[in-house]
């Protein structure tokens, strides 16, 4: 079976933490894993190995994407891969236009970095009427993010992973913040990354959330892997009673 | 591909556009609030000293000393909308005619001499790029110091002694610069527009301006979406550092003569110029219509001042002489600033 991501033996410490020990990790064409663990389990630090934004240790560890090894990859090289995030925290510029946001990083250019402004707006438009499902009347592709709500903040962080035609889309805290329709949304929208035959590296808090969206559930506990299961193999009371007593012991048994 | 259903769609574009003038508003209020304090300063001058005002000497007079710090506030814009402070430019004019006149006696060739200034005010900007990023020191306190090395550096190195430029003086190259075409318009204002417009392209058409404005809004955010945060940074100094450097040639080319002290005070006016063109200290905020309005407002108090002489309110005479400058200076920069910033709360709504 060819990954799309694969990765092997990752550690990584930030001075005498060791936020990531020997963690093995990989996911399919069309599949969604869900990471589980509770906090600092390890959760955030492995996606953001994936982004590119840490580097593992040095003999920390390796990535396939595709089959090809990767080393040193930065943020923009993994955007150009097709890896896309929409982060917990967003990571949107408030005070700078629905635009520039939805392009940051990755703005359209003509020749020799001139950026392209008449189609990255007319791109937001159509996003915006398309996909973003806006209902505030304040919203333009010159509208300042700042006065956005948190769901239309979301919607904006969402539209963006999605615009660049992804591969792999990670989600990292998506729900929280979000109201019950919000997140009904959400929801389906990862349901339509997989029809989409895109991967998607589902984050979540809420078991719940994660149970009924995933293919498979990956359990981090302190840095490891605790365990995974495939959702089809396990009921939920069983993956919820699991999670406790890793928790509690760090044994999912 | 198809993602969250928009159940809305039909009923959003009528409601999208609010009126076009409040869409201007909106997105030009800064400009507009500047441009109306021009107008008002302007019209004041004009009502208090007709006689100079309206006139075209003033305006030749304050297009030749305007661009000396305007061609440095315009790139410092760009510093300040990333986040960032720099205090060591004026000691970067003396460094780049140190460069200048250097080059100048060993090669008798103006344009090598033009070009080594730019390099090397380039290269001490650059060296703040270095010192803020890769040490991680705040680019105040960083530059707060390399301000005191640099001045030390000229001084040790011309042994505090002026270099007489007069030589230069019939030369078509510093025509170029500092000449007056048509035998009234100073040519250094030209070359500020230009700069002027190269930052607005620069700031508004490219994908670095793109990212100072990004960084300056959110740095984190900026890294986490892939922005090449460091690298940035240091080009922002370097092109400070050449302009810089391009702001002390023409000074010492207009004067004819390269004082130890060129770039004294520069500080407080440059930075005092994009403070008043709306740039946020904050960061994220700012444009170069701004600043360049900024720059005038600046340029034009002083001599204004002293040429409106006297002002009569309800009866009461006061004489203004050149001491009332800084005083009107400071009243201009705290009520337009706090108009500003009431107005662009109002707009961004």
């Amino acid at each position: 079976m060819t990954y799309i991501l694969e990765m092997k033996n990752i550690s990584k410490s930030f001075g005498e933490v060791q936020a990531l020990r020997d963690v093995d990790f990989a996911i399919a064409p069309g599949e969604v894993v869900g990471l589980l663990g509770d906090n600092g389990a390890g959760k955030s630090t492995l996606i953001k190995i994936v982004t590119g934004y840490y580097q593992p240790d040095p003999n920390g560890g390796e990535i396939y994407f595709n089959g090809q090894k990767i080393a040193g990859l930065s943020v923009s090289e993994a955007r150009k891969l097709g890896i896309e995030t929409v982060y917990q925290e967003r990571a949107l510029a408030d005070l700078q236009t629905l635009w520039r946001n939805i392009f940051m990083g990755r703005e359209l250019t003509t020749a020799l970095g001139f950026i392209d402004v008449k189609r990255m707006k007319r791109e937001t438009e159509k996003l915006m009427v398309g996909s973003m499902g806006f209902t505030s009347s304040a919203v333009a592709p010159d509208s300042v993010v700042k006065t956005f709500s948190g769901g239309e903040k979301q919607g904006v962080a969402i539209v963006r992973a999605l615009y660049f035609d992804a591969e792999l889309i990670i989600l990292d805290e998506p729900t929280m913040g979000l109201s019950l329709s919000e997140t009904k949304k959400l929801l389906e929208f990862v349901g339509n990354i997989k029809e989409a035959g895109k991967s998607c590296i589902f984050i979540d808090h809420n078991v719940f959330h994660v149970y009924s969206v995933a293919d498979r559930v990956v359990v981090l506990d302190r840095g490891a892997v605790a365990g995974e299961f495939l959702t089809k193999d396990i009921t939920l009371e069983q993956l919820m009673d699991k999670m406790y007593r890793v928790a509690q012991t760090g044994q999912l048994e | 591909m198809t993602t969250i259903e928009n159940q809305a769609e039909a009923t959003i574009p009528k409601r999208l556009w609010r009126s076009k003038a409040g869409k201007i508003a909106r997105q030009y209020g800064l400009q507009i609030g500047i441009f109306c304090v021009f107008l008002v300063i302007w019209g004041l001058f004009i009502l208090g000293a007709p006689q100079t005002f309206l006139k075209p000497t003033i305006y030749a007079a304050y297009m030749s000393t305007i661009p000396f710090f305007a061609v440095i506030a315009l790139p410092l814009t760009l510093i300040i909308i990333a986040g960032e402070m720099d205090l060591s430019f004026p000691s970067i004019m003396g460094v780049g005619m140190v460069a200048f006149t250097s080059v100048w006696r060993l090669s008798d060739n103006f344009v090598l001499a033009f070009i080594a200034s730019l390099v090397a005010g380039g290269l001490v900007g650059f060296l703040n790029g270095v010192i803020v990023v890769k040490l991680g020191i705040p680019s105040l306190v960083a530059t707060l110091g390399t301000q005191f090395f640099w001045r030390g550096f000229v001084l040790v190195v011309t042994n505090a002694g002026g270099v007489s430029l007069v030589p230069l003086k019939q030369t078509p190259m510093r025509q170029a610069f500092v000449g007056r075409v048509g035998g009234y318009l100073p040519a250094q204002m030209i070359w500020a527009v230009v700069v002027a417009i190269l930052v607005w392209i620069f700031l508004n058409r490219h994908k670095f301006g793109a990212h100072v404005y990004l960084i300056g809004d959110n740095v984190e955010s900026s890294k986490l979406m892939g922005v090449n945060v460091d690298r940035t940074r240091m080009i922002n100094f370097a092109i400070l550092g050449t302009a810089a450097a391009f702001g002390g040639v023409l000074s010492s080319l207009e004067q004819s003569y390269f004082w130890v002290s060129l770039g004294d005070g520069y500080l407080l006016k440059t930075l005092a110029s994009v403070f008043l063109g709306g740039t946020s200290v904050f960061g994220g905020i700012g444009t170069v219509f701004g600043t360049f309005i900024g720059c005038l407002i600046i340029g034009a108090i002083e001599a204004g001042i002293v040429a409106v002489g006297k002002v009569e309110i309800f009866g009461l005479v006061i004489r203004l002489s050149g001491f009332w400058t800084q005083l009107i200076y400071g009243l201009i920069i705290v009520i337009s600033v706090s108009l500003q910033n009431i107005l662009s709360r109002r707009l961004s709504r």
